[in-house]
């Protein structure tokens, strides 16, 4: 696979530290605050010279389709940790009101926009991977996809990645 | 706490930001640097010293001087080891 090539060329991996150099995430979910997780670690990993890894399936493609990447939210439906008794997460609205206060705070906080850290990430030299069966379900072709994206793959290359002697996570 | 031990090449303010914004300021910097550098960060942000000093021994650079300032930290770090392209 051509983009396995691609790393970043300023810095070499330590071989010396004896520890793992290669970072590979599932980003699942397509919600605002899970989108961050994923694209914090693969920004760092790549800083500290690692080869990172982002597959994209399921709902996680949303981070990936110039239709949603911009309008990516999250409810209180179901999320315990918002400050809110839950049930009222199902009035109208209230998706709408927490993915602002969650903007809001994000800005506050300085933090870069979602689509900002994805460029970030692959000026970085992060690779983006968006899962076949994922883009089959919801209709989608590589069109429909932002740029930073470097190919469609299927679990076999996934594991492939995985497999070799690398951070996995699952977000 | 240390004294300033060099004069920075590079200043970068991170001021502000929380992680990962430190880091990724500190690399964007170190990936226009050349090697004998120093680039001096500026952070707000509490996860930057130990961070940083992670960061320069898994990428081979070196902590020169973490330096409190009156609300927030200036890390030098001298640029040693840059990969060639591969």
């Amino acid at each position: 696979m051509q983009t396995l090539a691609r790393q970043t060329p300023e810095l070499e991996t330590s071989p010396h530290l004896d520890k793992r150099n290669k970072l590979v995430i599932v980003c699942s979910k397509g919600s605002l605050d899970m989108a961050y997780p994923p694209l914090m670690l693969a920004t760092t990993g790549a800083a500290m010279g690692m080869e990172v890894h982002l597959y994209f399936t399921f709902w996680g493609i949303n981070m990936l389709r110039k239709k949603t990447v911009e309008s990516l939210k999250i409810s209180p439906v179901g999320n315990p940790a918002m400050p809110m008794p839950n049930i009222l997460g199902m009035i109208p609205g209230m998706t709408r009101l927490a993915t602002r206060m969650m903007r809001k705070s994000m800005d506050k906080m300085k933090m870069p926009t979602i689509q900002e850290m994805i460029k970030t990430a692959h000026d970085s030299g992060v690779h983006f991977h968006a899962c076949s069966p994922s883009m089959q379900m919801m209709n989608l072709t590589k069109d429909d996809l932002i740029p930073e994206v470097d190919d469609i793959i299927g679990a076999t290359t996934y594991l492939d990645l995985a497999s070799e002697d690398a951070i996995t996570l699952f977000i | 706490m240390q004294v300033p031990v060099a004069k920075p090449t590079t200043v970068v303010d991170s001021r502000g930001t929380m992680c990962p914004g430190p880091i990724t300021d500190l690399f964007r910097a170190f990936r226009n640097s050349s090697i004998g550098d120093v680039i001096e960060l500026w952070a707000t942000d509490p996860a930057a010293k130990p961070d940083v000093q992670t960061w320069a021994k898994r990428s081979g650079n070196e902590v020169l001087a973490i330096i409190d300032e009156n609300g927030y930290t200036k890390i030098q770090v001298r640029i040693v080891k840059k990969g060639t392209a591969r």
